[in-house]
């Protein structure tokens, strides 16, 4: 154990309260600046809700929350389903290839959305798939699949194989199996990585933006919009609710996963 | 015998593997052949009908500077971002690995990590409140300060480097923390005892064993900023044209398609090829 003396740690601990001013002054601005009377953000700061009762007459942005929340929620019981399911195919069989399978997820996370959204944009234009919400769907899903892959299969790196194997013997079938011994023993793993492809799809606006039409688009898209025609309190509203609800979602989901901790 | 084994293996993983790699094939991997294909027709018009086969939207690139000027800028951009995430995130995730213990690390950490799991849209736009005349920053500076100034960052190069470095900045402190946490305080302790000063130790001991995690995260962050078009929009104004801007413009406004297409393909060729020739220095540090 390694003391620093208390002037340097002090310094440290100074030091990282400066980030963490950085990291959400703009965020605490925003938000106050929501409840604010002047429209164009003047100073000294008056109290008032207007903006959110305006929010809720904004009939464009409601039914774009509403697509949002549907494409993600879809976007979780789809990536989440078919994720696990190839976390225990990796996890129980040993095949030729099996290395590339896990080296094929890395593109979709670590190639910039903006070509990945071009590219869909072309494949399913050309190919009459079309564009809208569900071509939003569609690469919603490709996004978040990493993602549940990833985190169900670091919850099943410490599950002991042994257990399958007690159960097989004991006369379960495969599907017993999973669903009681399996399943139950990585239901947290399951649960984190379900809402971290709901927090990728709900965040989401590259490929969306690439892939939306004027009737059918997503809450970021209108944002985006918004932002370019002139910015309003409505949008600083709007904002805020999203990101406290996001920062509310990654908070109950860091209880059932610790970010990297002991992974 | 093994073979066999394996070979039954694929047979039963298969049902569980096909949905999502099926998934992934037609949501990721042919939108990205088509984009190649795409790149090397004539025609103008997205259905591609009529048209032929042709290196011209390579040749444009090459032949016009503009986006070779644009693409230098966006890579230099890549760098700057990178650079200063470095540095303002290496310390952080220090102090965090070394000097923070228990819940209070676990509390603070969350903290550094939660911004990024909001929409950074959101955070983006939120930056224009701080950064423009008028401004909170604006407002603080000439509160204090007993002479006018005009503090109007907004629309301008500084301000799309400061939004950027917002959005990515925790990136670098997960890895860096990730890799720093896993270095044993009695290393630390021994170079000390021998009489190494706190800054050798930093620059001998400590800094070699935390590269891995410094490259991770310059790699997570470098690749999307090079691809960056919404932040300068929202924060650069005139001066955020940049090649993911031009790329955008392609698809959204001029609709020249096959030209979209192929600067993205150029870029995504660029940024392989970065990665692949930094790999041999990610593999000796890892």
């Amino acid at each position: 154990m390694i003391r620093a003396p208390a002037f340097l740690s002090g310094l440290g601990r100074f030091y990282i309260g400066l980030v963490l001013v950085f990291l959400y002054l703009p965020l605490v601005i925003m938000a106050a600046m929501s409840f604010n009377v002047s429209p164009f953000y003047q100073l000294p700061f008056e109290w008032t809700t207007e903006w959110y009762v305006a929010l809720s007459d904004n009939d464009g942005l409601i039914a774009a929350t509403l697509n949002s929340l549907e494409i993600a929620v879809m976007t979780t019981i789809i990536a989440t389903i078919l994720g696990t399911a190839a976390s225990l195919a990796l996890f129980r069989y040993d095949f030729a290839g099996k290395r590339v399978l896990q080296a094929l997820l890395f593109p979709p996370i670590a190639i910039p959305w903006l070509i990945s959204g071009t590219a869909m944009l072309i494949f399913f234009f050309g190919t009459g798939v079309g564009r809208g919400l569900h071509a939003i769907l569609l690469g919603h899903v490709a996004l978040a699949l990493p993602y549940v892959i990833i985190v169900v299969s670091a919850r099943l790196a410490t599950f002991s194989k042994d257990l399958e194997d007690a159960a097989y013997s004991l006369g379960a079938s495969a599907w017993q199996t999973t669903r009681k011994v399996t399943l139950p023993c990585i239901a947290p793993g399951i649960v984190a990585g379900g809402l971290f492809a709901f927090a990728v799809s709900f965040d989401q606006f590259v490929v969306s933006y690439f892939l939306a039409t004027p009737g059918q688009t997503t809450l970021p898209v209108e944002i985006y919009a918004a932002i370019r025609k002139g910015f309003t309190p409505e949008i600083n509203a709007v904002s805020t609710i999203i990101i406290v609800f996001s920062m509310s979602l990654m908070f109950v989901v860091s209880r059932f996963f610790r970010f990297g901790g002991d992974q | 015998m093994t073979g066999k084994r394996r070979d039954s293996g694929l047979v039963k993983a298969m049902p569980l593997l096909l949905p999502a790699y099926a998934w992934l094939t037609l949501a990721i991997f042919l939108p990205l052949s088509a984009m190649v294909y795409f790149s090397l027709l004539t025609s103008m018009s997205p259905s591609g009908q009529s048209a032929t086969l042709t290196l011209g939207n390579y040749a444009t690139f090459f032949s016009d500077p503009l986006y070779a000027t644009l693409l230098v800028r966006s890579l230099e951009l890549g760098l700057i971002v990178t650079l200063v995430c470095v540095l303002i995130g290496f310390p952080a995730a220090y102090v965090l690995a070394k000097i923070f213990k228990g819940r209070a690390r676990e509390a603070i950490f969350l903290l550094v990590i939660l911004p990024f799991w909001s929409n950074s849209l959101v955070r983006v736009f939120s930056w224009s409140m701080v950064l423009r005349e008028g401004g909170i920053l604006d407002t603080a500076l000439n509160a204090i300060l007993p002479f006018k100034v005009t503090f109007d960052l907004m629309y301008s190069y500084p301000a799309v480097i400061i939004g950027l470095v917002h959005s990515y900045l925790p990136y670098m402190v997960l890895t860096c923390y990730l890799s720093l946490q896993a270095i044993d305080d009695a290393l630390i302790e021994a170079a000390r005892s021998l009489g190494a000063s706190r800054f050798t130790t930093l620059r001998r001991v400590i800094a070699p064993l935390a590269l891995p995690g410094v490259l991770a995260g310059s790699a997570l962050i470098f690749i999307p900023v090079v691809g960056s078009f919404m932040e300068p929009r929202i924060l650069g104004g005139h001066g955020g044209t940049l090649y993911g801007t031009v790329i955008e413009d392609q698809f959204t406004a001029v609709y020249n398609w096959p030209l979209g297409a192929a600067l993205s393909f150029i870029l995504l060729a660029v940024v392989l090829v970065i990665l692949l020739v930094s790999a041999p220095v990610l593999r000796k540090a890892a």
